[in-house]
């Protein structure tokens, strides 16, 4: 690569050879320079490389319905990583989402189910119930000032022991739930693929959170705070009022990912998606986003989600043991990582 | 240099912009400001000095509203007011641009200078659907940084972090004296700069003086305060030794008040 560059230009000089070693005179650091600007390139290329491969691996693959079932697969996942990446651009970590989650799920389950209130006021309480554990987590943050890894890491025991204490460990079934709660679990058909509402519920909330993280002050306010929180402060951004909205909005998305669960699972459990809670982290690294703070995109997550889908997927197509996925989603969180670090290396 | 020669005579029956009276801040048992005392006119660069410990930073914090003093007065323009936190000092047209720079390193030049008071879109889109103006944005950053004279800054759109210190603290600058209306107040804007960036930030300072801003400087380096200020304004041991002009003393007169050696 090198020689190639210093050989190329007819009028290269002794300086330029010198120019060689900053970073960004390079090819190899272009590309650094690209991904440190678009952080959701990584994750694109990755998935269009790992879609190829699995592809060529088994036919199936590539059919519309496996692709329309790993968007269903990965819908769960994709929207609650929604509320990780907000409260990870804040420099923070949200391990009580998939608890969180859980218990909104049982709560408009058993109302509806066990104690007959009809489904929209459940589906309500519920709703309500998930953007509850989320203020909770954003008065412990902001109010004891608290580190974030502690309060969630409390407050997912809590939420865990709340969920089985309310439903006394048992599983509702979906067939006994009024229709608006499995409705997000019904599919209808665009041309041959089959899409579920679930699906076009999580599309509708990275648009809507793409938005607002993009376009407006708010968004702005949280990778201010992210990326430091001092600077953010003296440049006068109230920072525990963003801080809070952050940990709110999060409740609120897991509370509506609450909704695709019972769809998706049609039924509510309180032993499902403790996973969730490490799976949403995972799709958010994947995905590009700083754990650092103040860097990263919800579209990286969305990448990061459908990456972890493909593999699934495609590994357990090819005929691999479902342990050698967890292995391959592993290694793909240490790669992650290390690129992140590499790019974050490149500054001029 | 004019400027001085006629701002300096008539100082004192001139209305300060910005008056603290006996301003107190303790910190547990140590004490801070011990009764500080603080007129800035309009058109001059007044220069706080004082050795580490002497309370130059808590001083400023206190004008700023980045700290909150024990007891003692403060008045904008001849009115009394109480910081209670730096958005109630920029409202009144204090702006600051702290040691550590407050930028974030992610965020772009526009998004830096319009940090805390972004610009939304005209109409339905900026009032229901919160939109930035994004281009409105970095297209008054521009113009800023041009009348500013700050023409190694170009690309609004670069982020922060890949830019050097000169062109951080010019940024910094920049936003200050873009929605300064009153008073602009610089913590050692050069502590960090190399020969010719303190150049330009000096000049930065002496560009703002000329616009009639008043420009409070707090500077370790004497040859930088005696090179721009008006009037010199010396902290010692939380309180205030000394208010002098680089006409009146030499440096080294500076430095023996800063120290305890001579009183003015």
């Amino acid at each position: 690569m090198t020689q190639q560059k210093t050989a190329g230009p007819p009028s290269s000089r002794k300086g330029d050879l010198a120019e060689e070693f900053m970073d960004r005179q390079t090819t190899l650091g272009k590309v650094r320079q690209a991904l440190h600007r678009y952080p959701a390139l990584s994750p694109a290329l990755v998935l269009v490389v790992s879609v190829i491969v699995f592809g060529l691996l088994n036919e199936r693959f590539l059919r519309v319905e496996n692709l329309s079932l790993i968007t269903q697969q990965v819908s769960v996942v994709g929207t609650i990583a929604i509320a990780q990446t907000l409260v990870i651009l804040t420099a923070g970590i949200d391990l009580s989402v998939g608890a969180g989650m859980i218990l909104a799920s049982m709560v408009m389950a058993q109302l509806a189910v066990n104690q007959g209130v009809p489904g929209l006021v459940a589906l309500l309480v519920g709703l309500l119930t998930g953007l509850a554990t989320g203020a909770i987590n954003g008065f412990l943050v902001t109010k004891f000032k608290l580190p974030p890894f502690i309060v969630t890491l409390g407050t997912l025991n809590v939420y865990v022991a709340l969920t089985l204490l309310y439903s006394h460990g048992a599983t509702v079934r979906g067939s006994d739930m009024p229709g608006l709660l499995t409705w997000t679990g019904k599919t209808f058909p665009i041309g041959s693929v089959r899409i579920s509402t679930g699906v076009i519920v999580m599309i509708a909330l990275y648009l809507l959170i793409a938005y607002i993280l993009g376009k407006t002050a708010w968004g702005r306010h949280v990778y201010a705070v992210g990326d430091d929180k001092e600077a953010a402060r003296l440049a006068g951004i109230p920072v525990n009022k963003v801080l809070m909205s952050v940990y709110l909005f999060a409740g609120a998305v897991l509370a509506v990912c609450a909704w695709l669960q019972i769809g998706r699972t049609n039924s509510a459990s309180p032993n499902a998606g403790l996973d969730l809670n490490l799976d949403s982290i995972t799709a958010v690294v994947i995905g590009g986003t700083s754990l650092f703070g103040g860097r990263g995109s919800v579209w990286g997550t969305l990448l990061g989600a459908l990456i972890v889908g493909v593999f699934r997927n495609g590994l357990s197509l090819a005929g691999l043991d479902v342990l050698y996925q967890t292995l391959a989603v592993g290694i793909l969180i240490i790669v992650a990582v290390s690129v992140d670090q590499w790019i974050r290396k490149a500054k001029s | 240099m004019t400027m001085t020669d006629s701002v300096a005579p008539n100082v004192e029956t001139r209305e300060p912009i910005l008056r603290a009276r006996n301003l107190v801040k303790t910190f547990g048992r140590v004490v801070g400001l011990d009764g500080v005392s603080l007129d800035l006119y309009p058109g001059e660069v007044l220069a706080v000095i004082g050795d580490n410990g002497a309370g130059k930073s808590t001083l400023i914090k206190c004008l700023t509203g980045a700290e909150i003093p024990d007891s003692g007065e403060l008045y904008v323009s001849g009115e009394q007011v109480s910081f209670k936190r730096p958005q109630d000092a920029r409202i009144h047209g204090i702006e600051t641009v702290y040691q550590n720079l407050a930028v974030s390193p992610a965020l772009d030049v526009a998004s830096n200078l319009f940090l805390g008071r972004e610009l939304r879109k005209p109409g339905l889109l900026g009032s229901v659907l919160r939109m930035l103006d994004s281009k409105g944005m970095r297209t008054q950053a521009r113009e800023e940084l041009t009348r500013l004279g700050i023409s190694t800054l170009q690309d609004v759109t670069v982020p922060v972090e890949n830019l050097s210190g000169g062109q951080r603290q010019a940024v910094a600058v920049a936003r200050a004296a873009a929605f300064g209306s009153k008073v602009v107040v610089l913590d050692e804007p050069t502590a960090a700069l190399g020969v010719r960036e303190s150049n330009q930030v000096l000049q930065l300072v002496r560009d703002l003086r000329e616009r009639g801003l008043p420009v409070i400087l707090i500077s370790h380096n004497m040859p930088h305060v005696f090179d721009v200020a008006d009037r010199i304004h010396i902290q010692r041991l939380g309180k205030c030794a000394a208010t002098i002009t680089p006409q009146s003393h030499s440096m080294t007169d500076a430095v023996a008040i800063m120290t305890g050696a001579a009183t003015a």
